[in-house]
């Protein structure tokens, strides 16, 4: 298998960076897939994660100035590895204000994805850190586990609301309930609901806007103030909405009903699908 | 002329009128002599960084004002590090090391305490306009007072111990590889590695490129693999590259990193001295006012994969470095840098101790020599340190103060009232079981 990319363009640079940066908060350990067109960052509904999944994907071509592949076998030609993502993020970080980026699957003592990043110094020479990022390579056998979720027709499909402010009202909720309600109509409303013994505490957000249904048979005519539910567990919300330091292009939330939540992010061309479980 | 009435002073003149200067001790109360130093300006912030700087390395400062200037050292628990600061005289706008014919001061304060006066640099910028650093001879306070705007003043006044002089022994110019660049680059170079690093190599490659690599200690539980990183320099970022290809050392990257950021803020240029792996190595800074020397230890033996410092962006073989031949017991803490490093100097004449050729931080006038028996010493030195605090360690004991040195396995100091050719350590040194 072999892998290698190149970027230099500073702006492609820096948004690959701050994918990275979300996914280090988003996940701790994940998977990285190389396909000839896509890359993607991929945490799978394990009970280790806590059920939730996580699928992200961009294009390489939108970032890669050269970008050579060869996966597993031609029929298979894919590579799955799995790393930590801090670190990658911690080496793009040097990445800053390079002059270019190089991407490589090595095998130096261990096999590493390699980050070497070429830098800008006063003097003629050089400068070169190279950050060796420790992989596991996913053995082919484990693959059907790490495919992209079906997405289930769900109830109610709306617009999020600015997710900063969404989050700082999460963050307040969580010091007095450990879990959530979440719920949503066709009318562009949308509300996050805590109950204790002592206290109840709704957030209403009107006019939010549904995108158009994509499958008429889903409506069954339902009165469009009715709400969609699902109870999930406030952290994972939460860990969701602080990994979204930059507002995205578009931001959607998917609900069915006591089953789960799922959010679908677009950062410019880069798209993100967060799932959360109901609790049960 | 009739009786004197009684209670009258027959004057001696002119110079039993002289009114008494602040500090001046009267023989009987002791030897000490008083200190005082005025710091004023942008050098207050030098001074708060340098201790910045010295917080980094250890938890107690050695404090000793000498003719050269004020020495400000440390040494880390383990005695694995040792750190110097030298302030010249003319750093200062007054500086009075001692009261004439009176003994030099040596004495250790927590560096917490001491660190706390200088704990915000931005607020010694902005509003400090005189910091002054005495101590009364007859006091057990040690007294730091800033004199900030607005009338302002912070009066501090620390408790210290009396102590020996901590010198270490260590000459830069015996080093065979000696690097130079502004630190700045270095600070640069540096960069890329996590904050949490303990640990970094420094290497010389290919094609005089000078490489720096996280060095990890091979955990064979770990079944998580830490990050490797590795920065690449080219050889015209250095002022002065006097080293031989694969030539590599590894020494603890937090603690250099204290003199790194003070050399940075200073802008000064950084000059590291090393030697084969397992001999201390010496980084320094220097300007016309100031000298900074921090002496660290480095891996006696590192395993071939850390030596392995290649050029990885031309796909060149690796060079090898020479293995190290002397073996060397695989024990960081068990290297030879204890025959380099610190030498618990004594106040009583030194001259068998000193038989060894090695640059001690002052190089001005030995400690004084005080005359007398060594018994005299022993007992001057109990009430002279501070009430309450041990008495100095006796021979054959070791570590420094109470509580034992910390610290553990590290290397241990020879502490000895009498100097004896055992406690130099030109061999092996003996550890206490």
């Amino acid at each position: 298998m072999k892998f290698r990319g190149k970027i230099v363009d500073g702006a492609c640079l820096n948004h690959f960076t701050r994918i990275s940066n979300m996914i280090a908060k988003l996940a701790k350990t994940c998977t990285l897939r190389i396909s000839p067109d896509k890359l993607n960052f991929i945490l799978c509904d394990k009970l280790a994660n806590g059920g939730v999944s996580m699928w992200c994907e961009l294009e390489q071509e939108n970032f890669f100035s050269e970008f050579q592949m060869e996966g597993f076998s031609a029929e298979n030609n894919e590579i799955y590895l799995e790393l930590t993502s801090e670190n990658l993020s911690r080496a793009l970080k040097t990445a800053q204000n390079a002059r270019a980026l190089k991407i490589k699957l090595t095998n130096k003592h261990f096999p590493c994805l390699t980050v070497s990043v070429e830098l800008f110094s006063m003097s003629s020479s050089t400068r070169i850190a190279t950050h060796d990022i420790p992989i596991k390579v996913i053995p082919r056998k484990l693959w059907k586990d790490l495919q992209e979720p079906m997405v289930p027709d769900p109830d109610v499909s709306i617009y999020l609301p600015v997710l900063k402010t969404m989050k700082s009202v999460v963050e307040k909720m969580k010091n007095i309930s450990s879990h959530l309600v979440i719920e949503a109509n066709r009318d562009g409303e949308l509300n996050l609901k805590i109950e204790t013994e002592l206290v109840c505490v709704t957030t209403h957000f009107k006019d939010l806007g549904n995108p158009p249904l994509a499958s008429e048979s889903t409506s069954q005519d339902r009165n469009p103030e009715h709400m969609a539910e699902v109870h999930i567990d406030i952290r994972k919300l939460l860990q969701f909405l602080a990994g979204q330091q930059v507002n995205p292009t578009k931001a959607l939330c998917n609900i069915v009903t006591n089953k789960m939540v799922h959010f679908h992010l677009l950062h410019e061309d880069v798209s993100l699908q967060y799932f959360i479980p109901a609790l049960s | 002329m009739g009786a004197e009435p009684a209670g009258a002073v027959r004057g001696k003149g002119p110079r039993a009128r002289r009114p008494r200067r602040a500090g001046q001790c009267w023989p009987w109360f002791g030897r000490r002599g008083s200190m005082k130093c005025l710091v004023t300006g942008s050098n207050v912030k030098v001074l708060g960084k340098a201790v910045h700087s010295l917080s980094r390395i250890g938890d107690e400062l050695y404090l000793e004002p000498l003719e050269d200037g004020l020495s400000l050292r440390t040494v880390n628990s383990s005695r694995s590090a040792y750190a110097c600061f030298l302030f010249a005289p003319l750093f200062f706008q007054q500086y009075q090391a001692t009261t004439p014919g009176q003994d030099l001061l040596r004495c250790k304060i927590l560096m917490k305490s001491f660190l706390s006066v200088f704990r915000s640099l931005v607020m010694l910028e902005k509003t400090v306009e005189k910091c002054c650093i005495s101590l009364n001879g007859q006091s057990s306070r040690l007294v730091v007072q800033l004199h900030c705007k607005f009338g302002v003043r912070k009066t501090h006044n620390l408790s210290f111990q009396d102590c020996e002089s901590l010198q270490a022994v260590f000459d830069p110019a015996l080093c065979p590889h000696v690097l130079r660049a502004p630190a700045r680059v270095l600070g640069e170079a540096v960069l890329p590695f996590p904050p949490a690093l303990a640990e970094v190599t420094l290497g010389i490659g290919r094609g005089c490129r000078v490489i720096l690599r996280s060095y990890h200690e091979e955990d064979a539980d770990s079944t998580v693999r830490a990050m490797v990183t590795e920065v690449c320099l080219g050889e015209e970022d250095f002022q002065q590259l006097q080293a031989q290809e694969g030539a590599a050392i590894t020494f603890c990257l937090k603690e250099f990193r204290g003199l790194l950021s003070f050399a940075e803020s200073a802008n000064l240029n950084l000059c590291i001295h090393f030697d084969a792996p397992g001999r201390p190595a010496i980084f320094t800074v220097k300007d016309s006012l100031l000298d900074g020397h921090f002496v660290l230890a480095t891996l006696s033996e590192t395993d071939s994969y850390s030596q392995d410092l290649g050029s990885l962006e031309r796909h060149r073989p690796v060079p090898q470095l020479q293995a190290h031949s002397t073996p060397h017991p695989d024990d960081f803490a068990n290297d030879d840098i204890d025959s380099y490093m610190i030498a618990m100097e004594t106040t009583i004449g030194n001259e068998g101790s000193r038989a060894l050729p090695s640059i001690s931080l002052s190089p001005g006038p030995q400690p004084p020599q005080s005359p007398g028996s060594p018994s005299e010493e022993e007992d001057e030195a109990e009430p002279s340190t501070v009430p309450g605090t041990p008495p100095p360690k006796k021979v054959g004991a070791e570590g420094e103060g109470g509580g034992g040195g910390g610290g553990g396995e590290g290397s241990r100091l020879q502490n000895s009232l009498v100097p004896s050719s055992s406690a130099r350590c030109s061999s092996a040194p003996s550890w206490p079981p």
